[in-house]
C-alpha cells in the first residue's frame, strides 16, 4: 500500500475516532498531548539524522538559501493567486477600503 | 521506528480534527465557494515553486512542490519528506514551512494590505486553522475567522497526501 493510501485511512480513522469519542471528557486533551508528544519526538529524531549527515551539515548554506527562496516564491504564488480569486471571483471589495 | 511514530501522528491529526466541535459546525453551513480558498492556496504555491524549480538546477519540479506542499505545516511535511526523499529535502521542507509560518505572523498585516483580507489566510496555509488564525483575525478581522479554519483544515489534512503523492 503507498504511503497516501496508509495516510487516508489512518486520518479518516482518526476523525471517525475523535468523532465518537469527543464528549469524553480529558480525550481531547490527552491526544492534544500525544499530538504535541509525537511531533517533539519526530522533530527530534529529524534532527538527529541530521546531524549525522555530513553533506547536509556542509551545505547547509546553500540549503538556506533554497529555503528562503522556495518559501518567498511560494508565498508570492498563494498571495497572487487568492488576491485574484477576491477580486474577480469572490469579488471582495474590501481592498478598495 | 520513525514510520510508525508518523502514523500515530497521523491518526492523532484525524482525532484532532473529529473532535473538534468548531470543525463539525462549520461544515454544516458551508457555501461550496469556500472550496476555493484552499484551492488557491495550492494553485498559487505549486505555480510559484514551480517558477523555483526552473531557476534552481539543483531542485527538480517534484522537490519544490514537495516542499511547498507542506503549507506551512513544518512538523509533518519535513519529516514525510526526510523519509521518503532523504535529509537534505527534509532539512529545506522544514525551514521553508517554518518560515511561512514565521512570514505570515510577521507581514500579515502588510499583505492584507496589499493583497486583501484574504491574504493573511492564503499565505498561512495550512496554519491558518491554529497558530496563525489568531494574527488572522486581527489584521483580516473576526468575519474571516471561519474561512481562514476551514482553509488551514483542508490543507492540514492535505499535506499528507500531497507530498507523498508528487514525490
Amino acid at each position: 500500500m503507498s504511503f497516501s493510501v496508509i495516510a487516508i485511512l489512518l486520518l479518516l480513522a482518526g476523525v471517525t475516532a475523535g468523532y465518537l469519542l469527543r464528549s469524553f471528557k480529558g480525550f481531547i486533551k490527552i491526544s492534544a498531548k500525544l499530538t504535541d508528544a509525537s511531533i517533539f519526538l519526530l522533530l527530534f529524531f529529524l534532527g538527529v539524522s541530521v546531524g549525522m549527515n555530513d553533506s547536509v551539515i556542509k551545505n547547509f548554506e546553500k540549503i538556506g538559501f533554497q529555503a528562503i527562496s522556495v518559501t518567498l516564491l511560494a508565498l508570492l504564488g498563494s498571495l497572487v493567486v487568492t488576491a485574484l480569486l477576491s477580486r474577480f471571483i469572490l469579488k471582495n471589495r474590501s481592498k478598495r477600503n | 521506528m520513525t514510520t510508525y511514530v508518523l502514523y500515530f501522528l497521523l491518526v492523532l491529526v484525524g482525532i484532532g480534527v473529529g473532535a473538534n466541535k468548531n470543525t463539525l459546525q462549520m461544515l454544516k453551513s458551508v457555501n461550496f465557494k469556500i472550496l476555493l480558498i484552499p484551492l488557491s492556496v495550492i494553485i498559487g504555491t505549486f505555480l510559484g515553486t514551480g517558477i523555483y524549480s526552473l531557476l534552481d538546477p539543483n531542485m527538480t519540479l517534484r522537490e519544490c512542490w514537495a516542499v511547498g506542499a507542506g503549507f506551512g505545516y513544518y512538523s509533518l511535511s519535513s519529516v514525510i519528506i526526510k523519509e521518503m526523499a532523504g535529509e537534505s529535502l527534509g532539512v529545506i521542507a522544514l525551514l521553508s514551512n517554518i518560515i511561512r509560518e514565521i512570514f505570515t505572523l510577521v507581514f500579515a498585516p502588510l499583505i492584507a494590505r496589499i493583497f486583501g483580507k484574504l491574504a493573511p489566510i492564503s499565505s498561512g496555509g495550512a496554519t491558518a486553522m491554529d497558530t496563525t488564525l489568531p494574527i488572522i483575525t486581527r489584521y483580516s478581522g473576526t468575519e474571516y475567522v471561519a474561512f481562514s479554519v476551514f482553509s488551514g483544515l483542508a490543507l492540514t489534512l492535505l499535506v499528507p497526501l500531497i507530498v507523498p503523492l508528487v514525490l
